[in-house]
């Protein structure tokens, strides 16, 4: 059997790998990537805690549905934003985007 | 250790090797191609976890969707075709973005550490059909109906605005020059 610290330390790894990836990286796609690797990380924790410590009920599974869609719209936002200032300035790179309006 | 610690430990590394992949690459297509790895390898984790129907839908949302939108827009924005260099990967904060992380898991590892043993074991075995209860509760009053509508507005509105920033508000940009 498994223990549940090693699905915590595991997805506490890959929430730091991509708090990282969020924080050093210059391409605004990059970006969103490693915010995808946070929100799996917390995936596998609400599930983990669903299946060890509260496997009767169903709350875990409603958190879980709420963060694959938040996970959806934020990457269908982030991806029409990089799109949309890509046609008008031709890059993507996080630290060339610094007005508002051009 | 018994097989499926095994296999647990071997899922779990190479997800981490592809997320390090993810973060670290120069080219960003080769980040998004490793993002699908490290996508699978959440799914194989949900699957251990017996959380089948997870794994099903992480396939299909994340890898399926996600990360193939991540995909095609990393290949629609790229300056020049032909231009087989890559632009350094990080940004000048990149130590304190490591430091922040390196703190950031000490602090989740603390946590970890202290935590009550006793509770680490499965004790009831999964002999209910958790799917059917959670559909049963998504459209239930009693259950999840109001957190069911309002996320799924949120998504409605999150793709209208979508279509909007990418089509319609380029064009009026367009309009305007």
């Amino acid at each position: 059997m498994i223990p549940l610290s090693w699905y915590l330390i595991f997805s506490a790894l890959l929430f730091s790998i991509g708090l990282f990836g969020v924080l050093a990286r210059k391409n605004a796609i990059a970006i969103l990537m490693g915010v995808e690797l946070m929100l799996n990380a917390v995936n596998i924790n609400l599930v983990a805690f669903w299946r060890y410590i509260v496997p009767a009920t169903t709350e875990g599974w409603m958190f879980v549905a709420s963060v694959f869609v938040v996970a959806a719209a934020e990457v269908a936002v982030g991806l029409a934003l990089v799109y949309s200032i890509y046609r008008g300035r031709r890059t993507s790179s996080a630290d060339e985007i610094d007005l508002l309006k051009w | 250790m018994t097989p499926i610690q095994y296999f647990f430990l071997f899922t779990a590394g190479f997800t981490l090797l592809a997320a390090l992949g993810v973060v670290t690459r120069r080219n960003v297509v080769h980040s998004a191609l490793l993002l699908v790895v490290a996508l699978f390898g959440v799914a194989v984790t949900f699957a251990i976890l017996e959380a089948g129907f997870w794994a099903v839908f992480q396939v299909l949302v994340y890898i399926g969707a996600i990360a193939i939108l991540m995909i095609f827009m990393v290949m629609l924005t790229r300056r020049n075709v032909a231009d087989e260099t890559y632009p350094e990967p990080f940004n000048d904060n990149m130590r304190l973005a490591f430091l922040a992380a390196l703190l950031v898991f000490g602090g989740l590892a603390l946590t970890i550490g202290g935590w009550d043993a006793a509770r680490e074991t499965m004790t009831v075995p999964l002999d209910y059909d958790a799917l059917r209860e959670f559909g049963r509760a998504m459209v239930s009053p009693d259950g999840y109906l109001v957190p069911f509508i309002l996320v799924s507005v949120l998504l409605l509105a999150a793709l209208v605005g979508a279509i909007y920033v990418a089509v319609l508000g380029n064009k009026s940009q367009e309009e305007r020059e």
